[in-house]
């Protein structure tokens, strides 16, 4: 069983808690044992990194430090924020002209730790191939959107992981529970992030093209990985309906979610219950249907 | 030995940061030095009759020169010590400057180490003897490796003043990238108008030997005598019975084969002759898309042939020419944009290359001259430009300008304007870059003449909308985001080294860039050489080009081979192995470790094996010296003894 600490940040916490309960059970489904990082602290997020770029590593770099003393040296979070401020955590111990004050805040080095995205470590180590032998109720039928986000795969000399602007290993593991992922144009487009808080007239002109889109290439819901894409995409789209005019009724689920249900987890241990907008159509079972239009056809 | 030690200053160059008088107050204090002094430029002509007064006035026997890199200027001292009368080779440089001052600040450290290495060049000299060139004779034929338009240019120059010519390329026709144009900037003259009549000269000069679909397999010897062995590669068709007829290309049944020249926009037969005007006008089988030689029934164009040409049984053959010198003209390839994922990283079919759209473009490309979208075979409308594709972008390796894309996409959109008035063309730029004759005005005449609309910034993204592509961009000047529906995107995609550079460079032993364009021997003053005598450069494998520069440095580099062809011999390095005979114990480690063949057995009275070193064909890289268990072999110039002179110097 390969060890992995777990750094699931506060969203995980709080709205989020849906992404972190399939995260464990589909990494539980895939023998990967997800070592809980002892009172981790909040990786800083923006303000930290805005308002000190020192301070924002410090406490990354901390929960770095407990990883490694818990004898991990991969740690991995589902959260792109918290993965890019763990990995600017990483590089400033190892950059030499700022690793003395890092040391003294931190108290330790965290030389050779490694940060993934959940996606990452979904799409490597487990990987579709392994998925695909493992799915128990295949999603054939269903057209899913992958929708990565501005963060996942950039910037691209700090996410060192897929292509930052034509990723494909969503599209790879969404195809690996047998559904269809469209190419979908805007998969690394802004959702509009943080500007559901001020000014939320954003997140309805960027988050509804991204709706518009995947309406448009006949998704039936949009899978994520970042809990703020979630939240905009799917907690915001009524306001973006009001804003826009539209009648978008897309599930968002996690792809942790949609693993998990391919790999026959039951919704509500999944969390499917705590989406916004209904994924009931994802319970449809379209295998047999297939498999019926195929045999009438054959 | 009475050794003159000459500092110089290089202006502020080497004095700013090093205490030149001081080195050579200091250096009166070495072993067999007589005369030390310091100069503010020793390679001008007051400076070097100063070397030349000093060795008549204080009887110097060897003469050291601090100052800059002696890759320019020790063949100027070389030629001054020997005016003065002395060998060429009792002559030392100390860099002081590409080594020293250009690197470090500190003055007192510097100036340390410019007495170091003074001090170790004297060292040196004190064991240097006289050495003496031999001449050898020079073989009066060029090599041409590369049938673009440089190459051709070369070719044409050196043919026409009486040389016989060899020519190598590795396609199948010759005419390079300027074939494949339609017409050129800035004057919208047709490519193959120009260039045809060239590519006919070459394949009916007698002086001019073409070797098509051939590849240089190794280079041996010197400037002078380079003897090469070339490839033929098997084309499945004897060419000296071919009469390019094309019955072959119309009957052969396999027509899914690559369409090379035409940039994978079209399909090909697997028996081919790339283009109407191809010089030579031979087919050739393209094997991996050949029936018959992928072991099915087939053999129609055996069938067909008039004149019995194919040959399914045709192997690659060596040939070997013996040359004088040898003049590059590899040219260069296209970024290959897939790499951008944000362009779709060809994903999108009418999302193509400007060299695919030069063949949309072109009377005799996929779509007749007609101008027609790849997916659909549809007419565009709107079509977008995006510039620096794979240029001045260090995130994907390409740093630099291509020098090229700016003209030529002014080009295309005029041209789009010429054949469909009704067209709109956006061109996404960073900047535009335009210097030469005429083309400013050109650019110009796109934006006023033609309505091009310019826009100043990058694009993000492009991405299908139904049957239409999005661009999605900035504009910089106006500060917003901006969105172009487009039929059709060209992407600018940039200049890069040709595939195999390297492996040429290291058959020809001349040096590249980190990009792999060839590098020539000053930036400046010897752009068309080599630092490998008799090597010469033309074209885009020295780095980005357009067509006059190209044609330019083709006749450049002529004419460098014209002058050295004008002496009938050459004088010979005398930096080469020589074996101590007394000492030799005849292992025979050194020949077998020569790569250049350069060692062979020699016989003396009583049937007694000694080394022996054929002084032509030497390199004097010194590997023999190093291995030679006695030492009996040693590399003059750079003997043990010289290097172990410098050595305890250094560690004195």
């Amino acid at each position: 069983m390969k060890r992995v600490a777990y750094y699931k940040g506060c969203s995980l916490e709080g709205l989020a808690t849906e992404y972190d309960r399939s995260t464990r059970l589909v990494c539980e489904a895939f023998g990967i044992e997800l070592v809980e990082i002892h009172d981790w602290n909040c990786c800083g997020s923006s303000p930290a990194h805005s308002y000190d770029p020192l301070l924002s590593s410090a406490l990354a770099g901390r929960n770095l430090a407990i990883a490694a003393d818990q004898g991990c040296d991969v740690v991995m979070t589902p959260c792109p924020g918290c993965l890019k401020s763990l990995k600017g955590a990483q590089e400033t111990c190892e950059d030499p002209s700022k690793r003395k004050a890092f040391v003294d805040l931190v108290g330790r080095d965290v030389d050779g730790m490694k940060t993934i995205s959940l996606l990452q470590l979904l799409y490597e180590e487990v990987g579709p191939e392994a998925i695909k032998k493992a799915v128990k109720r295949p999603l054939s039928g269903h057209v899913l959107i992958p929708y990565y986000g501005c963060l996942l795969t950039r910037p691209a000399d700090r996410a060192k992981f897929d292509d930052p602007e034509n990723p494909i290993s969503l599209d790879r593991l969404i195809e690996a529970t047998g559904a269809t992922a469209p190419d979908f144009p805007f998969k690394t487009e802004c959702c509009g992030a943080t500007y559901g808080v001020t000014r939320n007239e954003f997140v309805g002109r960027l988050s509804g093209r991204i709706l518009d889109m995947a309406s448009q290439l006949g998704g039936e819901a949009i899978v994520v990985a970042c809990p703020l894409c979630q939240q905009n995409l799917d907690m915001r789209q009524d306001q973006i309906n009001k804003f826009a005019k539209r009648d978008f009724h897309l599930p968002v689920p996690y792809i942790s979610q949609v693993i998990g249900l391919s790999l026959g987890i039951s919704p509500k241990k999944l969390g499917l219950d705590k989406l916004c907008v209904s994924p009931d159509v994802l319970l449809e079972d379209r295998a047999g249907d297939e498999k019926r239009v195929q045999e009438q056809a054959g | 030995m009475r050794i003159g030690v000459f500092v110089c200053s290089c202006g502020t160059n080497i004095a700013g940061t090093v205490d030149t008088k001081r080195v050579a107050s200091e250096a009166l204090s070495f072993a067999d030095v007589v005369y030390a002094t310091n100069y503010m430029y020793t390679c001008s002509e007051p400076g070097q009759q100063e070397i030349q007064k000093a060795i008549t006035e204080h009887g110097l026997q060897g003469v050291v020169v601090a100052a800059c890199s002696p890759r320019m200027h020790e063949p100027t001292f070389r030629r001054a010590v020997e005016k003065a009368g002395l060998n060429r080779y009792m002559f030392e440089m100390a860099n002081i400057r590409e080594h020293v001052s250009w690197i470090g600040t500190d003055k007192e450290a510097n100036t340390r180490k410019a007495l170091d290495l003074v001090r170790m060049a004297v060292a040196k000299l004190r064991f240097n003897a006289p050495l003496f060139s031999s001449k050898a004779p020079v073989n009066k034929r060029l090599l041409v490796i590369g049938g673009g338009v440089a190459g051709i240019q070369a070719a044409l120059d050196c043919a026409e003043g009486g040389m016989d010519v060899v020519m190598v390329e590795r396609k199948q026709y010759i005419g390079g990238k300027m074939a494949k144009l339609d017409k050129t900037f800035p004057t919208i003259d047709c490519s193959s108008c120009i260039l045809g009549p060239k590519m006919v000269d070459v394949s009916q000069n007698e002086k001019i030997t073409l070797y098509a679909a051939s590849q240089i397999e190794s280079i041996n010897g010197y400037i002078g005598n380079f003897t090469v062995d070339i490839r033929k590669k098997a084309t499945y068709v004897n060419w000296d019975a071919c009469t390019g007829c094309g019955a072959c290309v119309e009957k052969c049944p396999s027509k899914k084969a690559e369409d090379y020249f035409n940039e994978g926009l079209g399909q090909a037969r697997a028996i081919n002759i790339p283009f109407p005007q191809a010089i030579p006008k031979k087919a050739a089988i393209d094997a991996q898309f050949c029936r018959q030689l992928n072991g099915k029934k087939c053999g129609v164009c055996a069938k067909i042939c008039p004149v019995k040409a194919i040959d399914f049984e045709m192997k690659d053959t060596i040939v070997t020419e013996k040359v004088g010198a040898i003049i590059v003209a590899t040219g260069y390839d296209l970024f290959d944009y897939s790499v951008y994922g944000e362009y779709g990283g060809g994903r999108y079919p009418d999302v193509i290359s400007g060299i695919q759209y030069e063949r949309i473009l072109s009377a005799s490309g996929p779509f007749g001259g007609h101008i027609r979208r790849p997916s659909d075979g549809r007419e565009p409308k709107d079509i977008v430009f995006i510039s620096c594709v794979g240029s001045r972008d260090a995130s994907v390796g390409r740093p630099y300008c291509s020098g090229i894309c700016c003209m030529y996409i002014a080009k295309q959109a005029i041209l789009t304007k010429d054949h469909m008035p009704e067209s709109n063309s956006y061109v996404f730029y960073m900047d535009i870059r335009s210097p030469g004759k005429n083309y400013d005005e050109f650019v110009r005449r796109a934006q006023e003449e033609y309505g091009v609309q310019y826009i100043r910034g990058r694009v993000g993204k492009i991405y299908q909308r139904g049957d239409r592509m999005v661009v999605q961009g900035a504009d910089t000047l106006l500060g917003v985001q901006v969105e172009v529906e487009a039929d059709l995107v060209v992407l600018a995609t940039g200049v890069e080294s040709s595939s195999g550079a390297g492996e040429l460079a290291e058959k020809l032993r001349i040096s590249y860039d980190q990009y792999g364009f060839y590098m020539e021997s000053h930036p400046k003053l010897r752009p068309v050489e080599t630092n490998t005598a008799g090597v010469y450069l033309a074209g885009a494998c020295q780095g980005p080009k357009d067509i006059p520069s190209s044609v330019a440095q083709g006749s450049a580099a002529a004419s460098k081979v014209q002058s050295l062809f004008a002496h009938d011999t050459i004088e010979t390095n005398p930096q080469v192995a020589l074996v101590n005979e007394r000492n030799c114990i005849a292992c025979g480690k050194c020949i077998q470790v020569c790569p250049f063949g350069a060692i062979q057995w020699k016989e003396l009275r009583g049937g007694i094996k000694k080394a022996e070193v054929l002084q032509t064909v030497c390199q004097g890289c010194g590997v023999c010296n190093a291995t030679c268990p006695p030492k009996a072999i040693q590399l003059q110039h750079a003997t043990d003894n010289q290097i172990l002179a410098e050595v305890n110097e250094l560690c004195a």
